[in-house]
């Protein structure tokens, strides 16, 4: 497959539903049909509301959600895992070389294990170092990567800043060498100020380390910073997808034009020009049907609005898909 | 004409174990009617802080300054002990909207209730007065079914909804002063942008003062007359919207512009501050962004430059040595 790291293949995860327990059973659809392929070395981002199902893919290409239909297939240099059948040994194996750091450093760090034992922890549970001189060595290695000081790793997380926190959540899922990060919505919870440090160390350990990144935001304006490519979701689907400077400077789909208009421009003399989308996202319990986004779109076709025509994505430019719906 | 609030000295200090901590030092603000205030800083600024004592919210081990005044209306708050004074500006005059309107909810209690519940502290109404003033209130925010929201609970509406009740709330009483603490932040950009404008409408409809408290640059554009950026519980700056967002002379201001990604300047490196926020318990002496500045002047680094706003255009206040900084870099 060349020069793709991940392919993710006609991709949909359902959860079962059961409001209470006489009720009847019903799905709800996370996820559907995905299709996107991961380049190695690149810095993937997908945005989206919250509900649009950006987390539950990435946990799924991650192999911690149960995939109900289609395929992951990760692109080691040796073989591929395919990750809908995957045997206990190959799940440790791909464990190691997919990672994902959380959005919270405050919930993700155990306040009662001092950073050294934080980060050396996945060392010792994967089995990775034979010696606790090795598992060190490690520590110490990825620390100073992270920027951490060396004394910074006999303390406890409690000492220390947001920015500090994440950056030992960095180190952490960084330090079994792994090539494939998952990083959710990891700078939302940080200031501005840290966030750009975060961003900014980030892209450095990428050229570093070789890594690849999927990158799960809901900030527009982070996601055009700092990936090569953008997926926009919505309701558990792709709506568009594309090189990032492309798509910001060319939204095609009406939701990545509202989405884009929307965020706060900094310039007060440029006040309210978002086009403002009516109502909320629908529940993903009954989606509607035909083009999800049709209930909020502000400027329906006659056939969408309807329902009637399928959600699907077609490529507009090179490497640039919309969903057919808003190209029509 | 004097201000809808003005608050004048205002230092809030904390007692804890580990020894008295200064939150906030010297603020001075003021309030119109029909004004929005934004204040906008990182975690541990002391914005919420500032806002909270004006409704008198901080805990008990808080303890203010003797010459410190915060008048709202004429009257100086910091002088109400008594409960009946206290329920003039908690819901009455002043209300507040919080972040995370479902942790400002009781989740037993019906929102309906809650509604009525506060009207009937603060008017001189009856139940079924209240509860069409409730009902009246959720349709003006936009709230579709609200004969029927107002029976829910809380953990049945959705997050933008929440909101929007917590705003109907809040207004209900008609305050003359409204403290919006962060009320957007837990929002998805496109519920953000409908509460924006909502938030909007209703400051033009009843002409009431607005303290918007964010972190979000873009959101004090969007919404704010005035603003005062806040750092380590000193404001640095303050002076109209266009003023300081075009036009910014202190180093903190500058760079949290600068940190900010730009959608419309993808070409432009994103720049951090340097450094930490330092602990509250070793605050700087001097000027408390000193430890963090690019380009401090030497007396500045040895913190011997007092911190003092100085006015350097009609109405834009910068502190003194933030301008001397500010010219270098």
């Amino acid at each position: 497959m060349g020069d793709n790291l991940i392919s993710v293949n006609n991709v949909s995860v359902n959860f079962d539903y059961q409001e209470n327990f006489i009720s009847k059973k019903q799905k709800i659809h996370a996820v559907n049909n995905i299709n996107i392929k991961i380049k190695k070395g690149s810095f993937f981002g997908l945005v989206g509301e919250s509900g649009s199902g950006k987390t539950t893919l990435g946990r799924a290409i991650l192999g911690a959600n149960k995939i109900s239909s289609g395929n992951v297939i990760f692109h080691d240099d040796e073989r591929d895992y395919d990750l809908t059948n995957m045997n206990k040994q190959d799940l440790k194996e791909y464990r190691k070389k997919a990672q994902l750091i959380f959005q919270d450093p405050y919930a993700a760090l155990s306040p009662r294990m001092t950073v050294r034992d934080i980060i050396a922890e996945p060392l010792e549970v994967m089995k990775i170092t034979n010696s606790r001189q090795e598992t060190d060595e490690r520590v110490r290695d990825i620390a100073a990567k992270c920027r951490l000081n060396i004394e910074h790793l006999r303390r406890f997380p409690h000492a220390f800043s947001g920015g500090q926190r994440q950056r030992i959540s960095i180190a952490r899922a960084l330090v079994s060498n792994p090539k494939f990060i998952v990083a959710d919505e990891s700078v939302a919870a940080l200031d501005v100020s840290i966030q750009a440090d975060i961003l900014n160390l980030l892209k450095q350990l990428q050229t570093e380390l070789n890594l690849t990144y999927l990158f799960i935001s809901h900030d527009l304006s982070v996601v055009a910073h700092v990936c090569d490519v953008v997926a926009v979701m919505y309701l558990g689907h792709i709506v568009e997808m594309g090189p990032s400077r492309e798509l910001f400077k060319n939204p095609k789909h009406s939701y990545t034009k509202a989405l884009l208009s929307s965020i706060p421009s900094i310039d007060p003399e440029k006040r309210s020009e978002a086009i403002e989308l009516k109502g909320e996202i629908p529940s993903a319990l009954n989606p509607p049907p035909g083009c999800v986004f049709r209930t909020r779109c502000p400027n329906p076709g006659i056939d969408c609005k309807g329902g009637e025509i399928t959600m699907g994505l077609t490529e507009v430019e090179p490497g640039h898909w919309v969903d057919q719906c808003c190209v029509l | 004409m004097s201000h809808l609030l003005e608050v004048k000295n205002l230092d809030v200090k904390f007692d804890t174990d580990e020894g008295r901590i200064t939150a906030v030092e010297n603020i001075s603000l003021s309030v119109d009617q029909g004004e929005v205030l934004g204040i906008v800083g990182e975690s541990g600024s002391g914005k919420s802080v500032t806002a909270k004592s004006i409704m008198k919210l901080n805990p008990g081990n808080t303890s203010y300054n003797e010459d410190a005044e915060i008048i709202l209306d004429n009257e100086n708050v910091l002088q109400f002990t008594s409960k009946q004074d206290l329920k003039k500006i908690r819901g009455g005059k002043v209300s507040m909207i919080f972040q995370e309107p479902m942790a400002s909810f009781a989740p037993a209690i019906k929102i309906g209730a809650q509604m009525v519940e506060q009207l009937l502290i603060h008017k001189n109404i009856n139940k079924d007065e209240a509860k069409s003033i409730s009902i009246n209130m959720l349709k003006r925010v936009g709230i579709a079914d609200a004969e029927k929201r107002f029976n829910q609970y809380a953990f049945e509406l959705s997050g933008g909804m929440r909101q929007r009740a917590m705003i109907a709330m809040a207004l209900s009483t008609m305050p003359k002063l409204l403290l919006a603490d962060e009320p957007t932040t837990a929002l998805d950009v496109t519920i953000q942008a409908q509460v924006i404008n909502l938030i909007k409408d209703i400051i033009k409809e009843y002409q009431m003062g607005v303290i918007f408290i964010t972190h979000d640059l873009g959101v004090i554009a969007q919404v704010a007359d005035h603003v005062a950026v806040m750092y380590l519980g000193s404001v640095v700056e303050k002076g109209p919207v266009n003023e300081i967002l075009k036009n910014p002379k202190h180093p903190y201001t500058k760079g949290l512009l600068q940190a900010l990604p730009d959608i419309n300047n993808l070409d432009a490196p994103l720049s951090p501050i340097p450094g930490n926020i330092p602990s509250p318990l070793d605050r700087p002496t001097g000027c408390v962004f000193r430890t963090r500045c690019p380009h401090h002047n030497p007396e500045g680094k040895d913190g011997k430059i007092e911190m003092k706003l100085i006015e350097v255009e009609p109405g834009h206040w910068v502190d003194q040595c933030g301008i001397q900084c500010g010219q270098n870099g």
